[in-house]
């Protein structure tokens, strides 16, 4: 399957990988090879087969409405490279107006 | 807009009332410290596992049978792939196919126009995201996670609807249902309830859709309605000039009255949806389904019709005094105090009137008001048998506020019993007449107009104790009578 280097830096992009200009084609003839996999899925008469959502043949167990979680910040904060005042900091993600 | 058809959609975020988080057992409270709501599930830590609130299941039911919608027997969810630092696992859980409930209507009614029906897509579930605060961290952004992963309905409308007042209206009417259904609080500042808006337009008459902007987060019905009437106006001045709809986001700001683009070009238009491995499909079977209808009130509609048919109410009434189920309780309990339906039209006056002003200067709702629904009732049943006048009871209803007294209690103190006493009233009357010659004149003569003021004097000297209305008819029984057999000449 032909895969284009725009398709791979937007496919880059949506999952945030930074992938080197010189590694492009390579990238794009692995992805190639990995559609041309599921074109052969693609081929395949399901017309007779159920759609599968889930591998398991388990359904879903609910829950009840329970609060059951006591939050202790400062130990889930302690692996977060920076925090101020309970907040998790981030670089800025919007542009300022 | 001649010439022109707007075609608008609604996706409506309602935030459900449950105690624990849609896939933790966090608590889904709002307003704690940041980030001390938000558990390993919420954040994503790895090894987690989502488990599926049984509560935010059951709510999404009550929904989709309060609209008519199909219930799925098996619902999936999906993961719907974005990176923003406020959703920590890189994907939001939501459904996409499959979802929990499936068309369903919602009748609009307003300015007196016909009922409307717009159709829904589909109601589903997802979590919602943290907050980002972009001011007062240096340049930096701040998370807070605690609203990471609480339970949202998000409540989708087909296309179908024509103008910004529809749009508009269809949003309250959302907002009073699932604050009926007690699945949501409604409260738009707290982001309880939120809107986007999906905007186009098309010559009138053609079948095919125009481009779309989508409006995110408006928060409030006014700001709705403008946004998007600012919209269908940018877009139709845009097409008519030669240019192009370009499908993008675009944010209202209510200061400036006007949309626009959002400046975040990273935003992605594609999720890559796919079934999330870590939950299991959903059965919602036919029992759970029987056990939710069951619990389901009478909704705001039949409400409304019933008021109107067991208490001729006028329409006009009954549609604000189903604008929340509290107020519709309250009214229905101020009647039952009151002497049954015969009083009803009294109590809704009542209800909308004095307590609804009251409670808006004070800024409280119903369930908080400083007079029951008992006490107004007892009011209400002293103005219906006339023992005071309604102006007597404003000065009752005003000192029952401040304190816990009854009516009667209140009524004996003040010495406001009204007087009604025929005898009484005549002798009123004719002292009146006695000292008011001239205007006796000018009304035998056909000014009518001066029964009023005779009417006032009646009022006066009886301090206002007087029974207004049988003042007014023992003054025409009067004058009658001295026009059919006028006093000799002299």
């Amino acid at each position: 399957m032909n895969i284009t280097h725009a398709d791979v830096e937007r496919v880059a992009k949506l999952a945030r990988l930074h992938i080197a200009p010189a590694d492009l084609d390579a990238r794009a003839r692995d992805l190639g090879r990995v559609l041309e996999l599921f074109d052969r899925l693609g081929a395949i008469d399901t017309r007779d087969v159920e759609p599968l959502s889930h591998p398991l043949g388990a359904t879903q167990r609910l829950r009840p409405d329970v609060v059951t979680e006591e939050v202790d910040r400062t130990a889930l904060q302690r692996g977060a490279p920076q925090t101020e005042d309970g907040m998790y900091v981030v670089p800025r993600v919007i542009d300022p107006r | 807009m001649n010439g022109w058809q707007p075609v608008i959609g609604l996706e409506v975020h309602a935030r459900l009332l449950t105690r624990s988080k849609l896939f933790s057992g966090a608590s889904a409270s709002y307003g704690a410290a940041p980030n001390t709501r938000a558990c390993a599930v919420d954040l994503g830590l790895p090894g987690v596992l989502p488990v599926l609130n049984r509560e935010a299941v059951r709510m999404a039911v009550r929904f989709g049978l309060a609209v008519g919608a199909r219930i799925a027997s098996r619902c999936i969810f999906a993961r719907k792939n974005y990176f923003y630092p406020d959703l920590p696992k890189g994907y939001q859980i939501s459904q996409y196919e499959e979802p929990i409930t499936a068309g369903g209507t919602i009748g609009i009614e307003s300015g007196g126009a016909e009922r409307r029906e717009v159709r829904l897509t589909r109601a589903h579930l997802e979590e919602d995201a943290g907050r980002s605060v972009h001011e007062g961290f240096g340049g930096a952004s701040g998370i807070d996670l605690n609203r990471a992963g609480t339970p949202l309905l998000e409540i989708v409308t087909e296309p179908v609807i024509n103008s910004a007042a529809d749009a508009a209206q269809c949003m309250r009417t959302i907002h009073t249902l699932v604050r009926w259904l007690g699945i949501c609080d409604g409260n738009m500042q707290e982001g309880s309830f939120r809107c986007d808006a999906n905007v186009s337009v098309r010559r009138a008459g053609s079948g095919a859709l125009g481009t779309r902007t989508e409006i995110k987060n408006v928060n409030s019905f006014r700001f709705v309605e403008r946004a998007i009437g600012y919209e269908i106006d940018r877009q139709i001045d845009l097409v008519e000039s030669g240019g192009e709809v370009v499908q993008e986001t675009r944010l209202y700001d209510p200061d400036r009255h006007e949309t626009r683009p959002m400046r975040d070009k990273e935003e992605a238009d594609d999720y890559r949806y796919f079934p999330d491995p870590d939950l299991l499909p959903v059965i919602v079977d036919d029992a759970f389904v029987a056990e939710v209808r069951d619990g389901l009130p009478e909704l705001p509609d039949a409400r409304r019709e019933r008021l109107v048919r067991e208490y001729a109410v006028g329409a006009a009434e009954a549609a604000q005094l189903v604008s929340y189920r509290e107020a519709a309780d309250y009214f229905e309990a101020v009647v039952e105090e009151a002497g049954g339906p015969g009083t009803a039209r009294l109590a809704a006056n009542w209800v909308i009137g004095e307590l609804t002003g009251a409670l808006n200067r004070e800024g409280l709702r119903i369930e908080s008001a400083p007079v029951d629904a008992g006490r107004l009732g007892r009011l209400v049943r002293r103005i219906a048998d006339g023992t005071i006048s309604g102006r007597m009871a404003k000065t009752v209803f005003e000192e029952m506020w401040g304190s816990d007294g009854e009516p009667d209690a209140i009524i004996e103190i003040r010495g406001l019993r009204q007087v009604t006493d025929t005898a009484e009233i005549e002798q009123l009357v004719d002292a009146v007449l006695a000292a008011h010659p001239a205007q006796v004149g000018q009304y035998l003569e056909g000014a009518e107009k001066v029964l009023g003021f005779l009417v006032g004097q009646v009022m006066k000297r009886s301090r206002g104790k007087a029974d207004p209305r049988q003042a007014n008819r023992t003054l025409r029984d009067r004058l009658a009578e001295r026009r059919s057999s006028p006093p000799p000449a002299v």
